[in-house]
C-alpha cells in the first residue's frame, strides 16, 4: 500500500476519510479478482479459433437459414407458445399468491418494530412478531435463493413432465422475490394513517386494508409486471429441463439438429417478450399517473 | 373522562418526555394544552388515546385502569377517542368518501369494510359529515388533491363519523394557514360542544388557545406547569413557561402587540359558544 502511495500522485484517491490507501487496495483487489475469474473460468479465446469450432458455426447457422417458416411446423407451434404465456400468468399469480401474505410477515413495521407495537410487552412482540417475521423472511431467502431453472429441475422430478412444474417453479422462485419486495414496499409507506386507524380502535386486518394497500398498491401492480415480463422469459426457457413450453421444443429441435425449427422459435420467443414488455409497460406508465 | 395520577413515560433511549404528570379531565371540558416544543404534549396525546403504554404512574379512563385492558377491551376503548393529528394522516391516493368513511372502520367488519371499497357503505353519514365541516362538494375527490386545510376538514369528518366521546386534536393547525387555522379551531370547538364532546387541543398558538377554550394546562418538562382559566394566565406565566425557547418567545412578542382577533389576549374571557347568551 506504501509503494503505491509514493509511486501515484496524490489527486487520483478522491479526498476521502481515513486511510487514503483504500482505493488503491480496491483496485489491486478488483484486478486480482478479474485475473483470477479469468483463469479459473478457463476464458481462452483461442478456443474460438482452434479445432472444428468456425466449422460447428457456420454448420448451425447455414442450418437455421432459412427459418422453417412452413404452415405445418407454425400450426404445430401455436400450443407450445400459448402455453408458455400461460405458464408465465399463473406462475406470476401464484408468486402473487405466495408473496403477498409472506411479505406481510416480513415488513417488520407491521409485525414487532415500529408505531403500532408500542403498547406491546417486550415478550409478546417477541413471540407474536418477531418469530413469524423471522420465520416468513428465512422462507423467502430459501424461495429465491434457488435459481427458478432448478426448482423446475426438482418438480419435473416430482410431478413429471409438462408445463405443471414450470408453474410451480416460477410460483416459487418468484414468490420468494416478491415478498421481498412487497414487505420492502410495506415497509417504506408513511406509518401515520395506519397509525391514525390504529388509535381509532380498527383492528389490524382493516388496518392494512385502509391505511398500507392504497397506499403500496402501485408499487405493488408495477413490481409485479416486472416480474412477470421476467416470468414469460424464464418459462421460454425453464422447457430445457422438459417443463413444456417453447423452451421443450427448442430442446427437441436442437437434438434434432433442425437449426431451422430452433430460429423460428427464437424469433416467436422474441415477439412474445416483446409484446409481453409493450403490454405491462403500458400498464405501468397508466398507474404512476 | 380522563384520571391520570403521576404518570410517567420514558422511552428506549433514554428520553424522559413525561415525569410526574397528573391531570383529571371531565366529561365534556374543553381543555387547550400549551408548552414549548419538548415538553412532552405529544406523548401526552399518545397516553390519552391508548396507543402508548405510561412507563408509570396510572391512567383510568372513565374510572377503569388503561394498564388492565385486555387487547379487545384496548381495542373497544380506542373506538371512543377520536384523534386528530398535524397532518399526513389521511390515505391520500384514496378517494375523499372512503377516508371519511374509514371513521366507520372499528365498527365494520372486514367484508364489509372491503366492499365498502368498492362501493361506499353509508354515504350520507359521509355527506353529513363533509357538510358540517364544509366542503360537501369534496365528496369524491381524490384526497391528495385537497388543500392541506381541507384535509385537515376530512380528517375532523372522519371522526365525526367515528362519533367517539372524547376528540383528542395535537396540534391540529400547525401545518396550515394561520387564517384557517381560527376556523378550524373554532369548527372543531363548536361541533364537540353541539354533541357533548370533551375535546383536548394540543397548541402551539397560546393566542388561540385563550381565545377558544375556558380551561389552560400548560406543560413544561413532562408535567403540568400550570391549569387555570384563560383570564388567570398571566404574561409572566407564560414567558415562566416557554422560558428558553426562542421561537414561543417571539410568539409572545406578537401577541403582546396586539391580536387580530379584537378583544386582547390576556383576561380576555373566553368567547361565548354559539347557543349561548352572548
Amino acid at each position: 500500500m506504501a509503494q503505491a502511495r509514493t509511486g501515484e500522485p496524490a489527486g487520483l484517491s478522491p479526498a476521502s476519510a481515513g486511510s487514503d490507501s483504500f482505493p488503491y487496495g480496491l483496485t489491486a483487489a478488483f484486478a486480482a479478482t478479474l485475473l483470477g475469474s479469468l483463469y479459473v473460468a478457463q476464458v481462452d479465446p483461442r478456443r474460438l479459433v482452434e479445432g472444428d469450432v468456425l466449422g460447428n458455426v457456420a454448420r448451425f447457422v447455414r442450418g437455421a437459414f432459412p427459418p422453417n417458416l412452413s404452415p405445418e411446423f407454425l400450426s404445430l407451434m401455436v400450443r407450445p407458445a400459448i402455453e408458455t404465456i400461460q405458464i408465465s400468468v399463473i406462475g406470476t399469480v401464484i408468486a402473487m399468491l405466495i408473496g403477498f401474505p409472506l411479505g406481510l410477515l416480513a415488513a417488520s413495521s407491521l409485525t414487532w418494530s415500529g408505531i403500532l407495537h408500542e403498547r406491546r410487552t417486550r415478550f409478546g412482540r417477541w413471540a407474536l412478531g418477531f418469530v413469524p417475521y423471522a420465520a416468513a423472511r428465512a422462507l423467502l431467502s430459501l424461495f429465491r435463493s434457488i435459481p427458478e431453472y432448478v426448482w423446475a429441475f426438482m418438480f419435473v422430478r416430482a410431478v413429471g413432465l409438462g408445463p405443471f412444474p414450470g408453474v410451480l417453479a416460477i410460483g416459487v422462485a418468484y414468490g420468494g422475490m416478491l415478498g421481498k419486495v412487497y414487505s420492502e414496499i410495506m415497509e417504506g409507506i408513511n406509518p401515520r394513517p395506519l397509525e391514525s386507524l390504529h388509535a381509532a380502535g380498527v383492528g389490524r386486518l382493516r388496518v392494512v386494508l385502509y391505511g398500507l394497500v392504497p397506499q403500496a398498491l402501485p408499487a405493488f401492480v408495477s413490481y409485479s409486471l416486472y416480474r412477470w415480463e421476467c416470468a414469460i422469459r424464464a418459462s421460454a426457457i425453464l422447457g430445457l429441463v422438459g417443463a413444456g413450453g417453447l423452451g421443450q421444443q427448442v430442446e427437441l429441435s436442437m437434438r434434432m439438429f433442425q437449426f431451422d425449427e430452433v430460429l423460428t422459435l427464437l424469433g416467436i420467443m422474441f415477439v412474445l417478450v416483446a409484446a409481453v414488455d409493450f403490454i405491462s409497460g403500458r400498464i405501468r406508465a397508466g398507474l404512476l399517473r | 373522562m380522563y384520571d391520570l395520577r403521576d404518570v410517567g413515560k420514558v422511552f428506549g433511549d433514554g428520553t424522559i418526555a413525561l415525569d410526574g404528570l397528573s391531570l383529571v379531565v371531565g366529561t365534556g371540558e374543553h381543555v387547550a394544552i400549551i408548552g414549548p416544543s419538548g415538553a412532552g404534549k405529544t406523548t401526552l396525546f399518545r397516553i390519552l388515546n391508548l396507543t402508548l403504554r405510561p412507563s408509570s404512574g396510572a391512567v383510568r379512563l372513565n374510572g377503569v385502569s388503561v394498564t388492565t385492558l385486555s387487547d379487545d377491551g384496548l381495542r373497544r376503548a380506542r373506538m371512543r377517542i377520536g384523534t386528530i393529528y398535524q397532518q399526513h394522516n389521511l390515505v391520500g391516493r384514496l378517494r375523499v368518501v372512503h377516508n371519511v368513511l374509514a371513521g366507520n372502520l372499528g365498527r365494520w367488519s372486514t367484508s364489509r369494510a372491503l366492499y365498502s371499497l368498492v362501493r361506499p357503505q353509508g354515504v350520507e353519514g359521509a355527506t353529513r359529515a363533509l357538510s358540517q365541516v364544509g366542503i360537501p362538494e369534496k365528496l369524491y375527490a381524490r384526497t391528495d388533491e385537497l388543500s392541506g386545510g381541507q384535509q385537515q376538514r376530512v380528517a375532523i369528518a372522519r371522526v365525526l363519523v367515528q362519533d367517539p366521546d372524547v376528540i383528542l386534536a395535537d396540534e391540529p393547525v400547525s401545518s396550515v394557514d394561520p387564517s384557517l387555522a381560527v376556523s378550524i379551531v373554532a369548527l372543531l370547538r363548536d361541533l364537540s360542544h353541539e354533541s357533548r364532546k370533551t375535546l383536548l387541543m394540543n397548541l402551539h398558538s397560546v393566542e388561540l388557545a385563550l381565545t377558544y377554550f375556558p380551561r389552560i394546562v400548560g406543560i413544561r418538562d413532562g408535567r403540568v406547569y400550570f391549569d387555570l382559566s384563560p383570564d388567570k394566565v398571566s404574561r409572566e406565566l407564560l414567558e415562566a413557561l416557554y422560558a428558553g425557547h426562542r421561537d414561543d418567545e417571539l410568539q409572545l412578542e406578537r401577541l403582546e402587540q396586539g391580536s387580530p382577533h379584537g378583544a386582547g389576549p390576556y383576561g380576555g374571557a373566553c368567547r361565548p359558544l354559539p347557543g349561548f347568551g352572548r
